[in-house]
């Protein structure tokens, strides 16, 4: 899940990170009083779930209050990569000596975390990773001992020759992992980590993805889920406790287990046919979770069938026929649905779908390629 | 012959009260699975009745199950919160092979786990992952033992369900299998796909491996080029994910396209430079097989 700057920067100062001050507002007015309060210059930063929100326009610096409340009219409701500006972030305008990167990330290859850090900050690391990759140090966590203070201190050392400014950031560094192992971070990102002409070493932007998987411990970062960011579909699966990812064919999909639910997408794809989504029933065959991957599914205008491709393991046949038979009494369904079961009580499972009127395939290319070129008459 | 598990594995289940551990519990003993003892902490002393009316122990601790019953592999079917726990339990009880089920383990608690079980000396598949089964001897997990049959193919896969459909086609055609492990969809596993490519190509009666992986990370072109090295039999290779969009977790929570990394077209590249004969859909799994195998 990713979370927004202005949350990540709470999450950093809790855990001792030096911070600017901010205020999230959601009007021009409230921009105003805001950047008014803080006095003296302040910047103007959207609040969206992408990067290269500078580069669209989305970050404006303002000498004063009346020029703040005009950015964050032009900001609020801007489109940036498919997302809508809702809020902004009005924080004071720092005066910038150096800017250097400073992140935390798990990596999948060495099985641990991974802390990454360039004195060239300020821009995308990636870049750097590609032109300059000397300018970047990594270094491996071993998550039995945590941080030790001599790699911290050494990627201090990496940044800054001024020993003040590498006491600092020694300091950063450790708050920083705490702030990352504290939330179940898969990444925790400082940059720009800047140094003041004062020699203070402060982060002025925060990038944070928590792992889903490590919410059930932490309601408070829960609380976080932005609900505007993600379409109202992807909100009712997720509260339905099935897997979706909205796309943008016409192929409506259904499957059982993640895999399987990838693979049916492409062979939609091979026989030229375009996915509607990505959804993984997950191993039960609830009714419940069968009508609401329906009503989901219908609910995108643009879905002209229905593919459900179910293979029974464990999960069985039969009791997914069920739930389909019982979906359409509950919902009023439109769309011509194509079912492909084959595995544990797939006879059980074809009678009771004959009877309700369904008529289904055995072979996964079969109804793959009778549903696409269904939906391609459509 | 097989790998990891056959007729001698002595299995402990941690969790075999539970719903999931009971229900496979009596599937895995009634394939002929030696299972000799159960975990849950609370009802140590009782018994867990199989299918056949046989009863298996119940133990508070899996260091308490391992001094009874000599069990030296454990299957994992605790709630996420529990899980990374009960894996280094079992690493520290001095159980060689353990296979955690439980999804949705955070990936933090992983990473320690992991370093914990290799300190301990053992091997860990998955988390989030439907075990494995070598036909006709044994199996741990929850893949449904009638869709496969002995023979020579090695199946390694990220999956399940799609697994299961790729192995139900091989079976189908006559096309038996040595063992088909599960390595699981998290972005931190035990045992990847070098590990088991690694067994396969000690394993005398594997004449051919499958090997069904996915977007994100980059597991499957660091095997492609183990395979090129070391590999003597055919290797047949299956991507997931070909559609996906970048930045989105496709269920499996490591099944994600970061950057221009890990998409399913840099995979199939990385496959065909290196010899593994790619399937663009999962039915050419079986052709490929055939075709190998010169059946």
């Amino acid at each position: 899940m990713d979370i927004h700057e202005y949350q990540a920067k709470e999450l950093f100062r809790n855990a001792g990170v030096p911070v600017p001050p901010g205020e999230v507002v959601t009007t021009p007015e409230e921009a105003e009083a805001a950047a008014a309060s803080f006095g003296g210059q302040v910047v103007v930063k959207a609040q969206v779930h992408t990067g290269g929100r500078g580069k669209a326009g989305g970050v404006k610096l303002a000498s004063s209050p009346e020029e703040a409340r005009a950015h964050a009219e032009k900001i609020l409701g801007m489109d940036i990569k498919g997302f809508t500006v809702e809020k902004v972030l009005v924080t004071p305008a720092e005066d910038i000596e150096t800017e250097a990167y400073v992140g935390v990330l798990v990596d999948r290859s060495t099985q641990s975390p991974v802390f990454m850090v360039s004195p060239e900050g300020g821009v995308d690391i990636e870049e750097v990773a590609e032109t300059n990759p000397e300018a970047i140090r990594k270094v491996a966590i071993d998550p039995r001992y945590g941080l030790l203070p001599h790699q911290a201190y050494a990627m201090a050392a990496f940044l800054y020759d001024e020993p003040s400014q590498v006491k600092q950031a020694t300091k950063i560094i450790g708050q920083l992992h705490d702030a990352f192992t504290a939330n179940a971070c898969s990444l925790a990102e400082i940059n720009p980590l800047i140094v003041t002409p004062a020699g203070e070493v402060k982060a002025i932007d925060a990038k944070v993805s928590i792992d889903e998987s490590g919410l059930f411990r932490l309601p408070e970062v829960e609380a976080y889920r932005d609900l505007d960011s993600e379409p109202a579909s992807e909100t009712k699966a997720r509260e339905a406790g099935l897997s979706f990812v909205k796309l943008d064919g016409n192929v409506g999909c259904c499957v059982n287990g993640a895999g399987l639910a990838m693979a049916t997408m492409d062979l939609v794809k091979y026989y030229g046919g375009e996915p509607a989504n990505f959804l993984d029933i997950g191993g039960s065959s609830n009714p419940d979770k069968v009508v609401a991957a329906l009503e989901i599914i219908t609910s995108d205008p643009s879905v002209e069938v229905i593919l459900f491709n179910i293979f029974g393991g464990i999960t069985r046949c039969d009791d997914v026929a069920k739930g389909i038979v019982e979906a359409t009494k509950r919902i009023d369904i439109e769309t011509p649905i194509f079912i492909r079961l084959t595995g544990t009580n797939e006879t059980e499972a074809l009678e009771i779908l004959k009877e309700a009127g369904f008529s289904a395939y055995t072979s996964m290319d079969e109804v793959v390629e009778t549903a696409v070129q269904h939906a391609a008459k459509a | 012959m097989s790998i990891f598990i056959d007729d001698t594995t002595r299995l402990v289940v941690q969790g075999i009260t539970g719903r999931d551990g009971s229900f496979h519990t009596r599937q895995m003993a009634a394939y002929g699975t030696q299972v000799v003892a159960g975990v849950t902490p609370g009802k140590g002393g009782q018994t867990f009745e199989l299918d056949d009316g046989s009863q298996v122990p119940i133990f508070d601790t899996v260091e308490d199950a391992v001094e009874e019953t000599a069990a030296n592999a454990s299957v994992i079917y605790v709630p996420p919160a529990f899980a990374a726990s009960a894996i280094m339990e079992a690493a520290d009880a001095g159980i060689d092979f353990i296979t955690a089920i439980t999804e949705g383990v955070p990936v933090q608690d992983m990473a320690r786990a992991n370093a914990y079980v290799l300190d301990c000396g053992a091997r860990l598949l998955g988390p989030n992952c439907p075990g494995l089964i070598s036909p006709g001897k044994a199996k741990v997990g929850i893949i449904p033992a009638q869709i496969t049959t002995p023979g020579p193919v090695g199946v390694i896969s990220r999956s399940g369900t799609l697994t299961y459909e790729a192995v139900n086609q091989l079976t189908q055609a006559g096309i038996g299998q040595t063992t088909c492990v599960g390595i699981g969809g998290d972005p931190i596993i035990g045992t990847d796909f070098i590990d088991c490519l690694e067994a396969f190509q000690e394993d005398p009666d594997t004449e051919a491996i499958v090997m069904i992986g996915e977007i994100g990370g980059t597991d499957e072109q660091d095997a492609a080029r183990w395979v090129n090295q070391h590999v003597d039999v055919p290797v047949i290779g299956f991507i997931a994910g070909q559609t996906a969009p970048p930045g989105r977790r496709m269920g499996h929570a490591g099944a994600i396209i970061s950057g221009s990394a890990g998409t399913a077209e840099e995979k199939m590249k990385t496959f065909e430079e290196n010899g593994i004969a790619v399937a663009k859909r999962p039915v050419d799994i079986r052709d490929l097989v055939k075709e190998a195998l010169g059946v």
